[in-house]
């Protein structure tokens, strides 16, 4: 099926997610869509499954203009989606789940159905079960599942959306296989993702996005220096950068082992200074918050050990850590770190330490009404926290920040603020790296990261760099990084 | 720097959403009067002719009102306790039971001092810390079920309440049976030196009503100015963020499940001193549930509980005179269920408009 998008403009309240996007996808094809995240290749991806409603813009299948109004009405249409996060149900079996997506009547037809899996997984070489239940399946067979789903509901576009994350070499390669299969049956095949050696690979044709525009759309044979420049775009000038770094060590982390369901950190070896500033890049997911998270005590690394100062921390909990001096500025600010319906007051009387019954009402306000000022916060004691804007809430979160601390751990500390408010708030960290503080924060931005790093970590699929000397490295190099070259 | 301060407005948003919070509260109120009205219309009474024997029947007479003052006195307490687990955003629906097992262990303690020869105050007091014990030990049980087993505190509970109810009557038919033959109406009685007494002419017992006003103003200070019950609000707002920002969340789960048990003993110790001065199948009366019906309506105020908890007391109390009108005496009950559920309907529905807005 022959794809076009026609002006296709998606807005999120100031962001514009989609700006004028214009291009055609030929049938038979594997089209890759490379960008970094927040590049706007998933918004468009949802526009085209019915999630979003684009703002303007018309998309075309075979020539004909169609509305899609919700996934339901894509698969109708024949466009199916593979998500990043299998949209399973893991308490059931195999085949229940390809019954569920069905409309059949009252009383579906099992046999058929199971006979149809059956083929379908010897026709792709799948060894999928009907009669296995989804949770004991890996995430790759969770994959198959899912593309045989679509097949079998008959689509004729299948989405990908960084289908190789968190699956094995061999499945990759199964994977591969499947899909240019699939397209030589003339099937066409829409591959999300930002490892360019697999869009080298795979793809007949890419379209790269950045911050939201269709830069560009290049044939074979690729130049994976063009594709680094057209995903991040031109570095920016590095201004003058303070540094802090002293020679003595702080935290050192041995051997350290990291997983969740779909990652896995292998023999992390690394020394944190004092007064250092470390940033982590690398795409949303590849095990920076795992990481992050583990330096707090919130994981627990099933491997390897942490030392803080020369005290062993390993398997400590979270408040051990707290007590120790770190401190943790979550990116999901009011589900982890503010506390909606309570007011700024209430909020600095929480995060510091109280050994009185009784709450001090008027100290509390005074503290508050001086970090206000301090923060230039846009808000007042008695202002609950919801009801500041996502800048100002930012920043009260920096706000709370104990006074003497060792180890500040954030992620995107600047996401959402205007660069003056960025500039600003880091100047507020250095001055505590002076006093010996370490930060280690991610970021999507890479400027952000080389700026203010003085060394510098890529995650890349559950690979971990050693650290980059954020002077001398550039955009460039971590863009080839991130994008799984160069390992 | 360029965004508007959207806060600066905020105090007086707040004054106009708390009066428009009230509007809605008494627009609940009505609505449930209205419905309670319609019920009594269809079972044949005059609901203005009902309403008014209600409040004769809990104004009446001072041994009337006094015997709502003395029903207050085991709601009130049971919702201050429940005002602790709520402020921690926990449903402790196991309340019943655990003003049940602060009875059992009252009169336990009765039963073990009984023959002693101890002062009977002592004894009182001591039967009063049992009672205690009791309650915490089953409020407790819940929280560690949710903490260290993952189990819902509105199942754990639900269950709990099963078996402590179980457990009176397995104690009232067995173990603490009367001399002869065992009864449902209960265990033998306690002697008259362990009886809180009454004032003389009325129904209610001094005591009780000084412990009432203790755990009510204790109730309002510990959450309304102390550290204590602000981090409480947090965490029942968001204990995620609560942990976060330093706050030892599994502690103060279990303190709020203690605090809540520790009255729902004291309650259970009340209900047995000056009310049935024995154990009976149905040693908690209900008040756990009906508490959980306050505490549902006054928002977490501490005061405003005092208020409805009396108003509550009162139409259980004014509806026993409703018999004489041909009207079952559990009628109040309508009108009590009624009232919560506008209250949380109407609750709902302005949430909905508010984020519609």
């Amino acid at each position: 099926m022959k794809i076009s998008f026609q002006h296709i403009n998606k807005w999120f309240g100031k962001v514009h997610a989609n700006n004028d996007i214009n291009f055609t996808i030929p049938s038979g094809t594997i089209q890759g869509i490379l960008g970094e995240n927040g590049a706007g290749k998933s918004t468009l991806m949802k526009v085209l499954t019915g999630f979003y409603q684009a703002d303007s813009g018309e998309i075309f299948l075979d020539d004909k203009a169609v509305t899609i109004s919700s996934p339901e009405d894509a698969v109708m249409m024949g466009i199916g989606m593979l998500h990043q996060d299998p949209l399973d149900f893991p308490p059931m079996k195999v085949i229940d789940n390809f019954l569920l997506g069905t409309r059949g009547g009252l009383f579906p037809n099992r046999k058929q159905v199971e006979k149809d899996i059956t083929r379908l997984s010897q026709e792709f070489d799948f060894q999928i079960n009907p009669d296995s239940f989804v949770e004991t399946l890996t995430v790759g067979e969770r994959q198959q599942l899912e593309i045989l789903r679509l097949l079998w509901l008959g689509v004729k576009v299948l989405i990908l959306d960084e289908p190789t994350t968190g699956i094995s070499a061999n499945q990759k390669e199964k994977l591969f296989a499947t899909l240019l299969k699939l397209a030589s049956q003339g099937l066409t095949v829409i591959f999300v993702s930002h490892k360019l050696e697999e869009v080298e690979q795979l793809c007949s044709r890419v379209a790269v996005f950045r911050q939201g525009q269709l830069v560009g759309e290049v044939m074979p044979p690729y130049d994976t220096d063009q594709f680094v420049y057209m995903m991040f775009g031109k570095s920016v000038e590095v201004a003058d950068k303070s540094t802090f770094r002293s020679e003595v060590p702080y935290i050192k982390l041995e051997n350290i082992s990291l997983e969740d369901y779909r990652l896995r950190l292998r023999d992390i070896n690394l020394e944190i200074n004092c007064g250092e500033v470390i940033g982590l890049a690398g795409m949303e997911g590849s095990g920076q918050r795992l990481f992050l998270r583990m330096l707090t005590g919130l994981i627990r690394p099933v491997g390897g050990s942490i030392l803080y100062g020369g005290h062993n921390f390993t398997g400590r909990t979270y408040p051990a850590f707290q007590k120790a001096g770190v401190a943790y500025l979550p990116a999901a600010r009011l589900e982890e770190g503010l506390i909606p319906g309570m007011t700024l007051t209430e909020h600095f009387i929480l995060s510091e330490e109280h050994h009185e019954l009784f709450v001090n009402q008027k100290s509390a306000i005074d503290l508050t009404e001086d970090r206000i000022r301090e923060f230039y916060i846009k808000g007042t004691p008695a202002s609950q926290i919801e009801q500041l804007s996502g800048g100002n809430q930012q920043r009260a979160l920096l706000a709370l920040l104990r006074n003497k601390l060792r180890l500040i751990l954030m992620e995107h500390p600047t996401r959402g603020l205007d660069i003056e408010s960025a500039i600003w708030i880091w100047s507020k960290m250095k001055e505590r790296c002076k006093e010996c503080t370490s930060i280690v924060f991610t970021s999507s931005d890479l400027d952000e990261i080389i700026q203010y790093s003085d060394r510098i970590l890529v995650f890349f699929g559950g690979l971990v760099s050693k650290p980059i000397d954020a002077n001398t490295t550039s955009v460039d190099e971590l863009g080839q990084l991130i994008g799984g070259k160069g390992w | 720097m360029s965004l508007e301060p959207r806060a600066g407005q905020t105090p007086s948003l707040l004054k106009k959403s708390t009066w428009i919070d009230f509007g809605i509260r008494l627009s609940a109120v009505i609505l449930a009067l209205v419905f309670t009205s319609l019920i009594l219309v269809i079972a044949k009474a005059q609901p203005l002719e009902a309403y008014k024997s209600i409040l004769q029947g809990a104004f009446g007479t001072t041994i009337k009102f006094t015997s709502v003052i003395a029903s207050w006195v085991p709601l009130v307490i049971a919702t201050s306790g429940l005002l602790f687990t709520f402020t921690a955003g926990l449903w402790n629906i196991g309340m019943e039971g655990q003003i049940v097992m602060g009875a059992v262990f009252t009169v336990g303690a009765f039963r073990i001092f009984d023959e002693t020869g101890l002062d009977p105050s002592l004894v009182i007091f001591l039967a009063f810390l049992a009672g205690a014990a009791g309650g915490i030990f089953w409020a407790l049980l819940p929280g560690l079920m949710k903490i260290y087993g993952g189990v819902n505190e509105i199942f754990g509970g639900l269950g709990l309440n099963f078996v402590a109810k179980t457990a009176a009557i397995w104690l009232i038919f067995g173990p603490w049976k009367r001399p002869g033959v065992a009864s449902g109406s209960g265990t033998e009685w306690i002697d008259i030196p362990f009886r809180l007494p009454y004032i003389p002419g009325t129904n209610l017992s001094l005591t009780i009503l000084i412990i009432a006003i203790i755990v009510v103003v204790f109730t309002a200070i510990m959450l309304k100015g102390t550290h204590f019950g602000l981090r409480l609000k947090a965490i029942g707002k968001n204990d995620k963020a609560a942990y976060i920002l330093g706050i030892p969340t599994t502690r103060y789960f279990l303190l709020a499940f203690g605090l809540c048990g520790l009255f729902a003993g004291i309650a259970g110790a009340i209900l047995v001193t000056s009310k049935q001065y024995s154990l009976i199948p149905d040693a908690g009366f209900g008040y756990g549930f009906l508490g959980l019906l306050v505490a549902m309506l006054v928002n977490y105020h501490p005061i405003w509980s005092a208020v409805i908890a009396f108003f509550f007391a009162a139409l259980s109390i004014g509806n026993t005179e409703l018999q004489y009108m041909g009207l079952n005496s559990y009628f109040a009950g309508v009108l009590q269920g009624f009232l919560v559920l506008f209250v949380v309907l109407v609750d709902g529905v302005r949430k909905r408009l508010v984020t519609k807005l």
